[in-house]
């Protein structure tokens, strides 16, 4: 605990506190960029973006070893890998667009091609003679254990680059992801913003491949936006929510798998935002599921009590029980099924709303009013004093006058 | 002599020797042809809209009369045509021109509210750098105002009836501030209260110079309606003022005498 605690203040070490800023601004771009990815309805062209990284990090090895390099400079190996998922995302869309195969099909294919020419090129360095021994496999799940100063800062400033350039290019992304032929109608170059969006996704997965690791770099980009869609219904909130939902769940990972010594970041880092998204599907306001639940009980009771009402003032026998325990509840009747003195009365005020309710609809027939008539809004929260005054004269006689005196 | 017939004639028909004046039309388009497999979806179109008109274009289903906006807009790819607005070519003349398209094949559950949807419609003077201002706001909520839509500014898209929809993207288009607006079917699937709503906006924009073009389908409102009328079925059927060709001939020939005589009897033509 005392160690997480450290961790959490960025006091747990010096290799620590890199693999926190990092996985943070990794989290963070990931969240943004990740946003138009979900809008756009593309998560699993990441996926093999993703997976299309790998053999370029293993020709990126080889190559810098036959230029009589090391091998394992991190930016030639991201280099690398950028240029193999760019060839990838090509092949996605080249199958899409020129054969009559879906772009799921695309996607399978792809992935596994790629991923498996990887895997041979990793197996094949292995057994090289020529190099050190590489880890690239690390690059599968991410590792931060050796993590250097410079790459925390390709991290950040590639992080901070790609969360800026999503920002800067939010509105017209987010009108191709809503509606991509009106897009097109007022000149947006469709097909060059989705490469755009497609080139900030392989920037971050690119980014994340030290921390994170290539096989769950999709979980960053998508979880945080589909998190943040339950706290809201506008895509430019989503954008900001899933920054932040990302940045904390880097942070907060980090930290935890700095506070025990066999705890792999890039894991945490991704369970972490799983909880996340956990605790917005639960909880959020309007959209999580409690709420849902809970209003739909709220209105459940409403209509129950409203029906109840209704049939009291009819004098009707009442036989649905949830509207009994309801109405009982509320002391509205009594435990034989007669209605109280506040049963009573509550029930006048109800045959008076819906009195109100039907002359009203008579008479403001041309305006939206008939259209709010729902059973359950009282009639007093739509119109003035003066208009349900109108109204009242328009029922008149001694009713109307006997109904207020019970209100 | 014979020789050089032909050569007049293709440098013609590409529309490079011989340019007429489409200044004065809002949209023009010449040989037109869209196709999306080996089929034309319409063929060799000749169209020219009049300024401060309303157009009704009308033809059965499928006779390409979507195709046929979506091309002059760019949205589907031209096989072969020019498209011009106001004489100019289309990438020059994009503010001037707006587009409600057909039940707008949308993803109702997208985060975005009735009043978000309105400002994507000024996305061409935003530009990416701009701020949305209080101004922006405002003028969004007089569009919605314009097509009754105001009081439901701050719902999410999907919250809205079909007919509900369709003002709101009305509402984005009137949001452009366009000379020409192109509008599919804006009257498909609408109570008759919000078809007057909706005609009642574009006769105001007609009074205010634009020029409207409308794919409609109910025959019996055409005459109401609309100044001219474009007959398609993949090719060009005819064009002209209503009182010269909405008659018992165009028709049939537009609907391959599907249409019952009696149902064309019916109907206040020409
Ligand atoms: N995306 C598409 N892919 C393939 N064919 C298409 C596509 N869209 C339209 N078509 C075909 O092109 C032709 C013209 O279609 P279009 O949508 O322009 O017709 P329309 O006149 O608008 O019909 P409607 O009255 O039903 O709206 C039709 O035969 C249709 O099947
Ligand atoms: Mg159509």
């Amino acid at each position: 605990m005392n160690n997480f605690l450290a961790a959490l203040t960025l006091g747990a070490g010096y290799n620590s506190a890199l693999v926190a800023i990092g996985a943070t601004c990794l989290g963070v771009a990931a969240g943004v960029g990740g946003t138009f990815l979900f809008l756009r309805k593309r998560a699993l062209v990441s996926d093999a973006v993703a997976h299309s990284t790998l053999p370029g990090v293993g020709l990126a090895f080889i190559i810098m070893v036959m230029l009589g390099g090391e091998g394992r400079s991190l930016a030639g190996l991201l280099l690398g890998s950028a240029a193999s998922a760019f060839v990838g995302l090509l092949a996605v869309s080249w199958i899409t667009e020129r054969t009559r195969l879906a772009e799921d099909a695309a996607i399978g294919a792809v992935l596994s091609v790629f991923f498996g020419v990887g895997v041979v090129l990793l197996t094949v360095i292995q057994t090289m003679s020529s190099g050190r021994q590489a880890g690239l496999e690390s690059f599968l799940l991410g590792s931060t254990a050796g993590m250097l100063f410079s790459d925390a800062v390709v991290i950040a400033v590639g992080g901070a680059a790609t969360a800026l350039a999503t920002v800067l290019m939010r509105r017209p992304m987010t009108i191709v992801a809503f509606d991509p032929d009106y897009a097109r109608s007022i000149g947006i170059d469709v097909p060059r913003i989705d490469l755009l969006m497609m080139a900030l996704v392989m920037a971050v997965t690119v980014i994340g491949l030290k921390i994170v690791g290539l096989i769950l770099i999709v979980a960053m980009l998508i979880i945080p936006p589909v998190a943040a869609r339950f706290w809201t219904d506008r895509s430019s909130n989503v954008i900001w929510i899933a920054g932040l939902i990302g940045g904390s769940s880097g942070f907060v990972g980090s930290a935890i798998s700095a506070s025990a010594p066999a705890l792999p970041t890039g894991p945490i880092v991704v369970l972490v935002c799983a909880a996340i998204f956990f605790v917005s599907l639960l909880a959020a306001p309007d959209r999580g599921v409690l709420a849902a639940v809970l209003r739909h009980r709220a209105f459940q009771r409403r209509v129950h009590r409203r029906q109840g009402l209704l049939a009291l003032s009819r004098g009707e026998p009442i036989h649905d029980v949830m509207t009994l325990r309801v109405l009982s509840g509320e002391g509205l009747i009594r435990a034989d099924g007669v209605a109280t003195e506040t049963g009573r009365s509550a029930a006048a005020r109800a045959a008076r709303d819906e009195r109100r309710w039907d002359v009203a609809r008579s008479l403001y027939q041309d305006t939206s009013l008939p259209g709010r008539y729902d059973g359950l809004t009282a009639i007093d929260t739509v119109l003035t004093r003066d208009e349900i005054a109108a109204i009242d004269r328009e029922i008149g006689g001694p009713a109307a006058l006997d109904i207020k005196g019970a209100s | 002599m014979a020789k050089t017939m032909p050569r007049v004639q293709l440098a013609a028909a590409g529309g490079e020797a011989v340019r007429e004046d489409l200044s004065a039309s809002p949209l023009a388009v010449r040989g037109l042809t869209v196709s999306y497999g080996n089929k034309p979806a319409v063929f060799s179109i000749d169209a020219t809209f009049r300024a401060e008109a309303m157009t009704a274009i009308i033809g059965p289903n499928g006779a390409g009369k979507s195709t046929l906006l979506k091309a002059a807009l760019g949205i589907v790819p031209r096989l072969s045509g020019r498209v011009t607005v106001f004489g100019e070519a289309l990438d020059k003349a994009r503010g001037r021109i707006a587009y409600v398209p057909q039940r707008a094949s949308v993803d109702w559950d997208f985060p975005t509210r009735v009043v978000d949807v309105v400002i994507m419609g000024m996305q061409r003077e935003l530009g990416l750098l701009r701020l949305v201002r209080p101004a922006h706001r405002k003028r969004a909520f007089e569009c919605l105002e314009r097509v009754g839509m105001v009081d439901f500014a701050d719902r999410q898209i999907g919250q809205l009836s079909g007919g509900q929809q369709q003002r709101v993207f009305l509402a984005r288009a009137l949001a452009q501030n366009a000379d020409i607006y192109l509008l599919d079917e804006p009257f498909a699937g609408v109570d008759a209260a919000t078809e007057k709503a909706i005609i009642d906006v574009l006769k105001a924009l007609k009074a205010d110079g634009r020029s409207v073009v409308c794919v409609h389908h109910d025959l019996a409102t055409v005459a109401d309606y609309f100044d001219d009328a474009f007959f398609i079925n993949v090719r060009k059927i005819a064009e002209g003022r209503i009182a010269s060709i909405f008659n018992a001939e165009t028709l049939q020939a537009t609907y391959g005498g599907r249409l019952a005589s009696t149902h064309i009897d019916q109907l206040r033509l020409a």
